[in-house]
């Protein structure tokens, strides 16, 4: 059925990838979804992704690893030292120059600095912690660092957003450039923006981060996804969040 | 261990209807889903919740496995006086979670 | 291959090669309108509920069958004398009829409970109420459930 609109979608659609979407035409995932999905995510009670906040907090608070330190110990309440971090995210790493996103981050804060092994991609505690870290940033705006160190892998995550994938042989921006607000079988497109994440996924029954959601597009294409932590899927982001820059952060986002 | 929230006002006028949300964290699973290799994953749901006032009977619900994932359940409570409200989740391996909340009715 | 229920959806199901028979005879069959009409008779005993009084609601426009926001509510004073007792609520096409029963009380206020369902394809959802007095109310509403796009499952 989906594969069928793929289909007609090609054959009816111009598909040159040109032009980015104007500032003013941005509009958050949430904004397509539907009202009641809409209202989830915005009634803190109503929005499972804060219960994985709630796990975070928990986990903020708990001592990890060697050190016997937690979170907490170094960084206080979350609510201060946090505020902001995730809209900023991915950054350069100063100890090896290289750029990292929020999850990676944690993971190294985790074997540097408490001494304990990293969690792994999408486990619970990951996205829970990164969930609470996010949390602190909600309606702040996406502000992605001035940093030239950052600039060449801004640029390959753009030239990765514009490279046609898979056997269904589509770009990220064919879809979400050049063609959101149109239907893909019975779901609107939106313009994959990374403000809401990690998100509670309705089809996921659960929370998953960008790249999760990234390989699931992937997969949609009928392209072998990039490796979760790859270099590939953090030059994404980072392109994803320049791309959003100045938009609201809404963590935990809601989407179908 | 499950965890949950709970949205109930802790100030209430004598005679108001209040409204309470609850939302828990569980799995919820089917006992119709197959794992990886093929296998079906055991039923483990929430089965039963329960809402007491100073263990009066508020609210109450039998789950079955078409209840959402982390289940959500929005009802109404006659604020007739102050006292401890119970929140009471039991699921298919006999955990249960309870939460309490005060309210005051004036 | 785990639709909802672990069930494969048409959509999978088309995406399968003929391999895939097998796979789908093994997994559990789903409920059917009779099999709803049977677990209503065995929780009204056989009386037949009358329209009216007790309502659900369900959006319209539904992006998911996994979290399906559902209400219900049933007209009555709530009083010891007189109030609901039970609201529960069936389907017809997923694995099992049944989805919750919600019990009520004069302390409940109103009888009034929103939840989110989970429901395997378009179908018929009905809500019988059971008053203090043993009488029974019933209403029904059709849901179109569609599919997400780019699932995890697609691939």
């Amino acid at each position: 059925m989906i594969r069928t609109a793929l289909i007609a979608f090609t054959t009816t659609v111009a598909v040159t990838a040109i032009a980015q979407i104007a500032p003013g035409e941005r509009r958050s995932g949430a904004e397509f979804m539907s009202p009641s999905t809409q209202a989830m995510q915005k009634d803190d009670t109503s929005n499972p992704g804060m219960l994985a906040a709630l796990e975070g907090e928990t986990l903020w608070n708990a001592p990890a690893g060697n050190e016997g330190k937690s979170c907490a110990s170094c960084h206080g309440p979350a609510d201060k030292s946090m505020k902001g971090v995730a809209a900023r995210y991915p950054a350069i790493h100063q100890s090896t120059s290289m750029p990292v996103d929020l999850q990676g981050r944690i993971n190294l804060c985790r074997s540097d600095n408490q001494k304990a092994s990293p969690l792994r991609f999408e486990s619970r505690e990951l996205l829970a912690l990164t969930t609470y870290v996010a949390l602190q940033s909600r309606g702040m705006p996406v502000s992605p660092p001035d940093d030239a160190r950052l600039d060449p892998f801004r640029n390959q995550g753009e030239t990765l957003w514009r490279q046609r994938f898979g056997q269904l042989n589509f770009s990220c921006a064919q879809c979400h450039d050049d063609n959101w607000g149109k239907r893909l079988g019975s779901a609107p497109i939106p313009q994959a923006h990374p403000n809401g994440y990690p998100i509670y996924r309705l089809e996921w029954q659960g929370m998953g981060s960008l790249q999760r959601r990234l390989r699931n597009c992937m997969a949609g294409v009928r392209a072998e996804p990039f490796g979760f932590g790859s270099d590939e899927f953090i030059a994404l982001e980072l392109y994803l969040m320049s791309r959003a820059a100045g938009m609201p952060m809404e963590t935990p986002g809601v989407r179908p | 261990m499950a965890r949950a929230l709970i949205n109930i006002p802790a100030k209430a006028a004598k005679g108001q209807i209040i409204e309470i949300k609850t939302l828990v964290s569980h799995p919820m699973e089917t006992g119709f889903r197959p794992d990886n290799q093929g296998k079906l994953i055991p039923r483990d749901i929430i089965n039963r919740f329960e809402c007491e006032i100073d263990g009066e009977r508020i609210f109450a619900a039998d789950l079955y496995p078409a209840m959402s994932a982390n289940p959500f359940l929005t009802f109404t409570l006659l604020a007739e006086r102050s006292g401890e409200v119970t929140f009471r989740w039991k699921d298919d391996r006999g955990e249960i979670t309870e939460e309490k909340r005060k309210l005051v009715v004036e | 291959m785990n639709g909802l229920f672990g069930i494969p959806t048409r959509r999978e199901f088309l995406a399968l090669g003929a391999g895939a028979a097998a796979a789908l005879a093994a997994s559990p069959s789903n409920a059917t309108p009779e099999a709803m009409e049977k677990a209503i008779r065995e929780y009204t005993g056989g009386i037949s509920p009358m329209p009216g009084r007790v309502k659900i609601d369900i959006p319209v426009l539904l992006e998911s069958g996994s979290a399906v926001p559902t209400t219900v509510t049933c007209e009555s004073p709530m009083t010891a004398a007189d109030h609901v007792k039970e609201i529960a609520i069936f389907n017809e096409r997923n694995p099992l009829p049944n989805v919750a029963i919600f019990h009520f009380s004069s302390k409940s206020g109103r009888a009034f409970a929103a939840t989110r369902i989970r429901l395997g394809d378009s179908q018929k959802v009905v809500a019988i109420a059971r008053m203090s007095d043993g009488s029974l109310y019933t209403d029904a509403i059709e849901v179109v459930v569609t599919l997400p796009a780019c699932s995890e499952d697609f691939g």
